[in-house]
């Protein structure tokens, strides 16, 4: 689990972007909207937390935008685990 | 055709129409509501007087969402239940009948109770028009003055500031939020506002408003005080709006009484979100909460009810986060705290179930404005609140919501509240490990 402030900024930082996803805690969001008002790419990522799926869009750039902005700590940047 | 009414328009009746209309899709649906918004966030009205959205962002479904669920909406206030009758008398004069009925009124803020408050410019704040209301007079007040307590007092002190309003912040006693917050997290709120410029009076209150040609012009503290100011915001609390209930019989406690599937003591009339007194299984008797994720829960499972698809609701553990001077705050569980001065009743997003009077342990761990607090019961964690680095925060939610037992580290917790952050984390780590 990485919190979007407390990403590594060493190479490790990379790789982990490269397997990042923002997904989201249940039982926080209250659908203020905060976090697709300040995505840059345009993605609706407070449709996707009310259905408690990460943000699989392709456009994702994993600025963490949307972490930061989060008022209730609903999202996360986590790694998307290894099939 | 069933025909099913919707009293309401907050996210419990919004989740209601969405689960009927999944069930059943020939069914009619009617929701009556004296707002005429499109659905929104209403815990998002906080950041649309802040500045952070604008309004339109705070709508919850997209117009192809709402097509598909095909409501006719009323825009009309529903004054008298006759259940005998299978009817809604709404203020315009029509009767409405239904086969099943859904009452989520939700909760309304206490009016002020001081001399003046009929003045123009004391307000209080429950929905989108009272939030225009808000935002237009912050632009051409200089000085408001704000009491209350909780995250709604909160939220207005520092949209007004964010605003460019000098805010008057007055405490009835001697901190912020007893009711949900011990004492040193308290002053690391108030500090936080303090160094901001919001200005924080304690041990006093409004005496009375005054004013000149209908408009306030300043309160009267109660130490006697004078304090210009061209707004006052009142946030003391919410009351479940239950006057539609009352009318038709139904049995109301604090709240519209419902049983185990949201059932009102009314045949076919169901009851979800803040209005509704639902059962609380760790508080072992009903309880009232304002919390957006409870109020969509019971819109849901009412709405499943409705359909015919009887559904027992279970509530899940208390949990809301919230922005405390720029802190996030999470509040799980059974936090204890103690009698609060500011609120007469709950807030919005608050719940009694924060509050069982359990006798506990608190262990209690802070870094700087980062601070977590456990309360300990025999085997399990009861509650926690954490302030700031909310790290710990999903772990912390998630072993109060499972009733973990936390034998393996209690004393560790207990006797080296130090190691607390890594103790805990490991402990929920290996809990993980064994899970999968």
């Amino acid at each position: 689990m990485h919190r979007a402030g407390a990403l590594p900024t060493d190479g490790r930082r990379l790789s982990l972007l490269r397997r990042a996803v923002v997904a989201s805690l249940p039982g926080r969001c209250v659908q203020c909207g905060i976090c697709s008002y300040n995505c840059p790419v345009g993605i609706d990522v407070r449709a996707q937390a009310r259905r408690a799926e990460p943000v699989l869009d392709a456009r994702c750039l994993r600025c963490g935008a949307c972490v930061a902005r989060c008022p209730r700590g609903t999202l996360q940047l986590t790694e998307l685990a290894v099939i | 055709m069933t025909r099913h009414v919707l009293v309401g328009s907050g996210i419990a009746a919004l989740a209601a129409a969405e689960s009927i209309r999944a069930a059943q899709p020939g069914a009619s649906i009617t929701l009556v509501s004296g707002e005429a918004h499109p659905f929104y966030s209403r815990p998002g009205l906080a950041y649309l007087l802040a500045g952070a959205i604008p309004e339109r962002q705070l709508q919850v479904r997209s117009p192809a969402e709402l097509a598909v669920l095909r409501l006719e909406r009323l825009t009309d206030r529903a004054v008298q239940l006759r259940p005998g009758d299978r009817e809604v008398l709404l203020g315009t004069g029509k009767r409405l009948s239904y086969d099943r009925l859904l009452l989520a009124t939700g909760a309304g803020s206490i009016p002020a109770d001081f001399a003046g408050a009929d003045l123009t410019g004391v307000v209080t704040l429950d929905g989108l028009d009272d939030t225009r209301r808000l935002v237009a007079a912050s632009k051409r007040c200089r000085r408001a003055v704000v009491i209350g307590g909780g995250s709604t007092a909160l939220e207005i002190v520092e949209g007004l500031h964010a605003r460019g309003v000098e805010t008057h912040y007055l405490l009835r006693g001697d901190r912020y939020w007893a009711r949900v917050l011990d004492p040193v997290e308290s002053a690391l709120v108030e500090r936080r506002l303090e160094s901001s410029g919001v200005m924080l009076h304690r041990r006093t209150g409004i005496a009375r408003a005054l004013g000149s040609e209908g408009r306030v012009a300043a309160v009267e503290t109660r130490a006697g005080a004078i304090l210009p100011c061209d707004l006052v915001c009142v946030a003391t609390g919410v009351r479940p709006r239950v006057e539609l209930a009352r009318s038709g019989g139904l049995s109301v406690d604090r709240g519209i009484v419902v049983s185990e599937y949201l059932e009102t003591s009314a045949p076919d009339v169901f009851a979800a979100g803040d209005v509704a007194q639902a059962y609380d299984p760790a508080a072992g008797r009903p309880v009232l909460d304002t919390l957006w994720s409870s109020a969509a829960a019971q819109g849901r499972v009412a709405g499943l009810n409705m359909s015919g698809q009887k559904t027992p609701y279970r509530k899940q553990v208390a949990l809301n986060v919230t922005c405390l001077a720029g802190l996030v705050a999470t509040v799980v569980g059974d936090v204890g705290g103690e009698d609060d001065p500011d609120l007469v009743t709950i807030t919005r997003g608050q719940s009694e179930a924060w509050h069982l009077g359990v006798t506990a342990m608190s262990v209690v761990d802070q870094q700087g404005d980062g601070r977590i607090r456990l309360r300990l019961g025999e085997r399990t964690i009861i509650g926690a609140l954490i302030l700031g680095n909310q790290t710990l925060s999903e772990p912390v939610q998630r072993l109060v919501a499972d009733q973990t037992d936390i034998t393996p580290i209690r004393a560790t917790l207990l006797e080296h509240p130090e190691v607390l952050p890594s103790t805990l984390l490991r402990f929920y780590q290996d809990r993980g490990d064994q899970a999968a």
